[in-house]
């Protein structure tokens, strides 16, 4: 002990224990200055959006949001077509995606082989990795068409007769349209809803699946009333992540939405997303008024997709913690 | 199972043991067929691409400019463009994100700091990147007064810190704290600790989030539509507007031109390939560095 102070006295009158220390706080002053970069980020990111769509909102107040007129000649602009446009392709992304994701990840975590889970798993992984604008070229090419001969006429013929929900199926079938939209964010929010569910499953304790297992429960009663019950919070994290993620997505929606600023009430007729808007328009954008319009849209955006992926953050991070005990 | 008591009791037992086993079934089914229903868009989307995309592919695809509407070319230009931006791209981004990465994993643990930024990445890596572009046009595009090659690249960093961040973390905190303390003890400063021993043991796992974040930022389009825009013809001007794979083919994907079409999915082709071989490459890095560690 004695020994250890004094050679710690020696070293510190020493030079080079000097620079060691000097470069130490040196090395910890550049880490905290980028991670207090990336806090600044948010913080530029956020007082840009304001101070690029000020213009038009002192121009429109909070009538921006809540009017349909999209008139770039006469230099009114209105945001309530594209706010409706995303959350209806949004909410059907859900629909189909949500019930799609789980039944994948209850697949891979009860049902599939041991043999067949990595490649499933990295298969569905891979289809994450797969480039916006690369669903967006097939939808274009190959699934609005394909819609526009099948799917489309029959949801025509069948639930656009039926009283009530009938005129969100009416019109002639365009292939591209809001509904198109909507699927194909549905394909792209699968993979990412799937894995986290996965994993969230996977932090169930063995012991409380088995012992369900052993008390002679079906595969079905264990998902339904054990291990779901126990991954909610998770669960319900993992969704509101695919749903930020839908709410944003630019490229694969601008390919098949139609960008028209108008509300139809048809699902099949073409409509526009904030994202597909600013993704369309914004380089043609002439005026202050336009620009400042489409940075106002992009506000808007980035405050939804702000609240429900924070959301979606402090779930998850409720469930780490819980895992954690 | 040997049923020897054949009571009304047992009777309504059965039923209800029937009832759940069909239950069962039909639900089971339906997570099978939900699994069959994902693989098939990600066969369907790749037998397309494929089909399409092989058929553009030649020679002159990688030797020559973008064309003019009506006539045969290639995207040399643009893929000369997306690789100069991802790679400056990736240059401005990567030492950013590990360096904000080891503050969180290594010296910020616990603290406030920390906590609210961790929350703060997590937002920024899930953030619309349509929202990316906006932010690097008012702050670069507008004060500049042109479209650059910069103000893409600038965009693309943006989004790679994130990712890196993110990675470097959950890397560093997979590392041992012996390793620390025994570094540590042997009398090597804080930093030295650092540099030269954690970072060698997370080596292969920060990689990966390298890997990724290439893979990530090679497809996007969204946020170089209105910061690097696009260029018909060859250019190394920073400073200019600069083509690039995404947004080409998004322009000529949508353009009513059969040749434009075709270059459009060579492209397309082009980046998939190259983002599934970046995910498959990351994911045979992290094994061989978890097969390493155990």
């Amino acid at each position: 002990m004695d020994m250890a102070v004094k050679a710690s006295d020696i070293s510190a009158a020493s030079p080079r224990a000097r620079t060691q220390r000097r470069n130490d706080f040196l090395f910890r002053g550049a880490t905290l200055f980028f991670a207090l970069l990336v806090l600044t980020l948010l913080g530029g990111v956020i007082i840009s959006l304001i101070h690029g769509a000020w213009p038009a909102l002192k121009l429109f107040g909070f009538g921006f949001v809540g009017t349909e007129i999209w008139n770039p000649v006469t230099e009114k602009f209105g945001a309530l077509a594209p706010i409706y446009g995303t959350l209806v392709t949004s909410a059907i992304a859900m629909l189909v995606g949500v019930p799609v994701s789980f039944g994948i990840a209850i697949f891979l975590t009860e049902l599939c082989p041991a043999w067949a889970k990595r490649p499933i798993g990295v298969a569905v992984e891979l289809l994450a990795g797969i480039p916006s604008i690369i669903y967006g070229i097939w939808g274009l090419f190959v699934f609005a068409p394909f819609l526009q001969r099948t799917v489309q006429p029959f949801l025509i013929n069948t639930l656009g007769n039926v009283p009530g929900i009938g005129i969100w199926f009416k019109g002639p079938p365009y292939g591209i349209g809001v509904l198109t939209a909507g699927l194909i964010l549905a394909i792209m929010i699968l993979p990412f809803i799937t894995s986290i569910t996965r994993d969230v499953f996977e932090t169930m304790p063995t012991m409380l699946r088995e012992s369900a297992y052993g008390l002679g429960a079906t595969t079905w009663e264990v998902v339904r009333d054990i291990t779901i019950p126990y991954t909610r919070v998770g669960l319900v994290g993992g969704v509101m992540l695919g749903l930020g993620r839908a709410l944003g997505e630019t490229m694969a929606v601008t390919f098949v939405i139609g960008n028209s600023h108008r509300i139809a009430n048809s699902l099949l007729a073409p409509g526009t997303t904030i994202s597909a808007a600013i993704a369309n328009e914004f380089t043609e954008a002439v005026g202050e008024t336009y620009t400042s319009s489409l940075i106002a849209l992009g506000l808007v955006l980035f405050v939804i997709t702000f609240i429900v992926l924070a959301m979606a953050k402090l779930m998850l991070v409720r469930m780490n913690r819980k895992a954690g005990v | 199972m040997a049923i020897t008591d054949m009571s009304p009791g047992t009777n309504f037992a059965m039923g209800r043991y029937k009832r759940r086993k069909i239950s069962n079934t039909i639900t089971m089914g339906l997570a099978i067929g939900a699994a069959a229903f994902g693989l098939l868009w990600l066969v369907w989307i790749l037998a397309v691409l494929l089909i399409n995309g092989l058929s553009a592919i030649s020679v002159s695809l990688f030797t020559q400019m973008t064309p003019p509407p009506g006539s045969a070319g290639g995207l040399l230009n643009a893929i000369f463009g997306s690789l100069v931006m991802t790679i400056l791209g990736m240059a401005i981004g990567t030492p950013i994100g590990i360096m904000a990465g080891t503050y969180l994993a290594e010296y910020g643990k616990g603290t406030k700091l920390a906590e609210v930024t961790r929350f703060i990445n997590d937002i920024l890596l899930s953030a619309p990147s349509i929202i990316v572009g906006l932010f690097i046009y008012t702050v670069l595009v507008v004060p500049m007064g042109h479209f650059s090659a910069w103000a893409g690249a600038v965009s693309l960093a943006v989004l790679v810190i994130p990712v890196v961040v993110r990675t470097t973390e959950d890397m560093l905190n997979l590392v041992p704290g012996s390793l620390r303390e025994a570094a540590a003890a042997l009398g090597a400063p804080r930093w030295k600790v650092i540099v030269q021993v954690t970072y060698r043991a997370a080596r292969s796992g920060i990689m990966t989030g390298i890997l990724l974040a290439v893979a990530r930022i090679s497809g996007e389009t969204a946020p170089l539509l209105f910061t690097a825009l696009n260029n018909q013809f060859w250019s190394v001007d920073m400073n200019a507007p600069m083509a690039n794979l995404p947004v080409t083919i998004f322009q000529f994907a949508l353009s009513p031109y059969e040749d434009w079409q075709r270059l459009a999915w060579g492209g397309s082709l082009l980046i998939t390939v190259a983002i599934l071989a970046l995910n498959i490459g990351a994911r045979m890095l992290a094994s061989i560095g978890t097969k390493k560690g155990q």
